[in-house]
């Protein structure tokens, strides 16, 4: 394996592993906070596809972007009405907005578009496109350095760039804030947080808020960054590779992001190596390596790996006792 | 009234008043026209029995309740506390008896959760640093800033709720049953601290069932009863005595046709039975007990001395050590073979005291519920496999019948049933398959007057056909008017055992208040 071929699996990585770090984000807000959310796959088709929809309407990718968003946070609502307001069971309550995202979706698509539940093409200002970062000129004549700079480093889409800092943010807001330290609370103790005079409707609101945002990002990545328009169902189990890497990560954003990167590698991996001779063996068939990184998903879910222990108030709507 | 006299010493505005408080639950009147009021200053301590509504008026004081009627004025000033927020607001912090604290935080972080002033946690946790410091000196309050709840003994875990409301500036410390959990030194550092808060000038208010501990700590107190406040007097003025008398009070005794007991054979005998918690507490002192056939022996105190581990140790619920005897035969209280289904197969029927958790399913239907734990007999099994349902809901329709629980429907489900329904089902499960020794804990909480008669009465036929009993209740007139034999329980042990003809409420209550060789 020579270098550029490293180089060119890393870069694939850094891009495959973008929505499913702004998904595993949204799912550590809302499961910290106590609100479990299996939805989050519904919620970055919604924002595929009103970002991909609206950006072709209007050929504005920002635009695009704010639909995306919207279209996350009112489906993030719907789950927070349902299971925080109505003390709903959150899990049904996220397969219903997984089911109701790709109905409403393929549907409203084809009734717009005519093209099979597709959006049209993007291109020019309707999707982001890579950005190259300073001096790439200036650099590309350094052996080793020039070419892990251009071609690793530069070249990515404006949202690649954003996922990193959001995860260093989230950190900084859980961990360093009043916020973060009551939303942590929340999802561990709500009767702690009540008697302590705090609202614990509206810190998991605020929680489920924020994950819809996220959702929207990596939604909108989807269909505006990595590819050039939405197609039906485009996150293929992304949302749910993102609730896998959550659990790896044990809930903690620095591990999470390793995490993301872990399932982005094993993707760009099994879209490199369609191929591959094993001696004794034979040719592994190409569906097995696409399989890998759901595979790696049951097997995180199913336990196997160290022992995680998910927030106490998880998953249980609070009702005050008294 | 005697309250005004106590209320001002020195004619300063008492710390807290509290002016014809009423509370009702539909029918249940939990608190009512509570009057109170509590100097600057003052240790205070509230007693009274379980359900006698002081804990009805603590969560009105902290905002999880709204009075139905009266005022209660903070320093002279009137105040509505209709959250908890008011009450952190108005300068009162409470100790709950079951925690409020986020086990996998640090102390400093559960310390300004809700009282960070400011949108970043570093000031807050240096200001609390420094405030803990301070504290731990004031008080003798010290616990380790940056250790895990979890890792903390219950002890310092109380300290950590002390110290969440003196860094919310907390001049009023409501304290529930806060020696509950701890151990005897434990408790005595807790009254050091208290006395330390005190003597700053903060008012506590203690509410016990415990009475040496009032007489220990408290500058006041009051007796509360049946949700009035009956008395409140000055602690010197007062003794153990006096202040079991004013908690009991004089009750109608609900009276059930009883003859004679006429005990035959031992079936249970208990020789230095122990049981250690989880948490390496002992609960279980060293019991040792016996019951006879057709005798029914009562186990009375106030709940949390003993008696749910003592039921959950003959049960088979829980692992114990000493010795139990079984009509002579002694039994496995560790390990394979000490489980609830092996006592079964001995003649054990065994009603728990929490029904909810212990004997029922609620989402169950009343006939499948009729059948758990006799499930494995052969009348209602088909082959190894399947239950014979035909046989097990002919069996549980005449068993309900013969209960008289109401509405007869065995398909509906446990929950759908009154509390007095559901314990007669539980009760016709386990006293119609003539058992020889039956363990019965709280065996009419949450019935209504009717179903009590119908349970005691039942109780008592048991007996007269020759079944031992064990019954294990708070309710002292139960005991009374059911019991043969009663053992009191404090702290773990058996403080105390009388024929009941023998003795009578007021000596009943001195023992359950932990104070032996009373009035013989």
């Amino acid at each position: 394996m020579d270098l550029t071929t490293i180089v060119q699996i890393l870069d694939s990585m850094m891009r495959l592993s973008t929505p499913l770090i702004f998904a595993c984000l949204a799912g550590l807000f809302s499961e910290r906070a106590g609100i479990f959310d299996i939805g989050l796959e519904g919620k970055m088709l919604a924002s595929a596809f009103f970002s991909a929809a609206t950006a072709a309407v209007t050929g504005s990718v920002l635009l695009g972007l704010l639909a995306g968003l919207t279209a996350a946070t009112l489906l993030a609502m719907v789950h927070g009405v349902a299971s925080i307001t109505f003390r709903g069971n959150q899990l049904i309550s996220g397969v219903a907005i997984n089911f109701l995202a790709s109905g409403f979706t393929a549907l409203i698509g084809q009734n717009w578009f005519q093209l099979g539940g597709r959006t049209p093409s993007l291109s020019g200002d309707g999707r982001f496109l890579p950005v190259d970062l300073p001096f790439v000129e200036t650099i590309a004549g350094i052996p080793f350095l020039g070419k892990l700079y251009g071609e690793l480093i530069s070249g990515h889409t404006l949202l690649v760039y954003l996922a990193l800092p959001t995860v260093l943010l989230s950190w900084w807001i859980l961990f360093r804030t009043r916020f973060g330290l009551r939303l942590r609370a929340v999802g561990e103790n709500p009767e702690a947080v009540d008697t302590g005079g705090l609202s614990v409707s509206a810190l998991r609101f605020q929680a489920t808020l924020i994950c819809g945002l996220l959702c929207g990002f990596g939604g909108a990545y989807l269909s505006t960054g990595m590819a050039a328009g939405f197609i039906r169902d485009m996150t293929a189990g992304k949302g749910f590779i993102a609730l896998a890497a959550l659990i790896f990560a044990k809930w903690r954003p620095g591990y999470a992001l390793c995490a993301c990167l872990l399932f982005g590698l094993l993707e760009a991996i099994a879209i490199r190596y369609q191929n591959i001779e094993i001696e004794g063996i034979g040719t592994v068939p190409l569906q097995l390596m696409q399989a890998l990184p759901y595979i790696l998903t049951v097997i995180i879910l199913a336990g196997f790996v160290g022992k995680a222990i998910p927030p106490r108030a998880g998953g249980i709507p609070y009702v005050k006792e008294r | 009234m005697e309250n005004a006299a106590l209320a001002r010493p020195s004619g300063v505005a008492p710390a807290i008043e509290l002016r014809g408080i009423c509370k009702s639950f539909g029918p249940v009147r939990a608190n009512h026209d509570i009057s109170l009021s509590i100097a600057p200053g003052t240790v205070h301590g509230i007693v009274g029995e379980n359900g006698a509504g002081k804990s009805t008026l603590m969560s009105i004081l902290y905002g999880f309740y709204r009075a139905d009627a009266g005022e209660i004025r903070i320093h002279g000033q009137r105040t509505a506390i209709p959250n908890s927020q008011a009450a952190i607001r108005a300068g009162i912090g409470m100790v709950h008896q079951h925690f409020m604290l986020v086990h996998n935080f640090t102390v400093l972080e559960n310390v300004v959760l809700g009282a960070e002033d400011g949108p970043l946690l570093a000031p807050a946790l240096a200001n609390a640093r420094s405030l803990l410091t301070r504290l731990s000196e004031e008080y003798e309050l010290s616990v380790d800033p940056d250790a895990i709840i979890e890792n903390l003994s219950v002890g310092h875990q109380q300290r950590v709720e002390i110290l969440k409301a003196l860094f919310r500036q907390a001049d009023i410390l409501i304290l529930d049953e806060p020696t509950g959990v701890l151990t005897p030194a434990e408790a005595k550092h807790l009254f050091r601290i208290l006395r330390n808060l005190r003597d700053e000038g903060k008012c506590i208010i203690l509410i016990t069932h415990k009475l040496q501990e009032i007489l220990q700590v408290t500058d006041t107190v009051s007796v509360m009863r049946q949700g009035e406040m009956t008395a409140t007097v000055k602690t010197k003025d007062t003794s153990a005595d006096k202040l079991a008398q004013m908690m009991v009070g004089r009750k109608v005794l609900l009276r059930v046709d009883k003859t004679q007991s006429n005990p035959g054979d031992i079936v249970l005998e208990t020789r230095k039975l122990c049981v250690i918690d989880a948490h390496d507490v002992p609960r279980l002192k060293n019991v040792s007990l016996s019951v006879r056939r057709g005798e029914i022996l009562g186990i009375a105190g106030v709940a949390g001395n003993g008696q749910t581990e003592l039921l959950a140790a003959i049960g088979g619920m829980t692992p114990a050590s000493g010795e139990i005897h079984i009509k002579g035969q002694k039994i496995r209280l560790s390990g394979s073979g000490a489980d609830p289904r092996v006592r079964r197969q001995l003649g054990i029927a065994h009603v728990p005291e929490d029904r909810h958790r212990h004997a029922l399913v609620m989402e169950f239907h009343a006939w499948e519920n009729m059948v758990l734990g006799y499930h494995n007999h052969r009348s209602f099994r088909r082959g190894s496999w399947f239950m014979n349902t035909f046989v097990i809901r002919t069996d549980s329709m005449e068993r309900m019948r013969s209960f008289d629980v109401r509405p007869l429907l065995p398909e509906t489900i446990a929950r759908s049933f009154s509390g007095g329904n559901q314990q007669k089902i539980v009760l016709a499960r386990e006293f119609s398959r003539s058992p020889d020794l039956l363990i019965v804990g709280q065996p009419t909480r949450g019935v209504d007057i009717g179903a009590i008669e119908f349970i005691h009465q039942r109780i008592v036929d048991l007996r007269d056909a020759g079944v031992a009993v064990l019954l294990v209740s708070v309710e002292l007139d139960e005991i009374l008017s059911l019991a043969d034999r009663v053992a009191v329980m404090f702290d773990g042990s058996i403080i105390g055992e009388r024929d009941i003809k023998d003795t009578d409420e007021n000596e009943l209550g001195l023992l359950m208040a932990g104070i032996a060789g009373g009035p013989a």
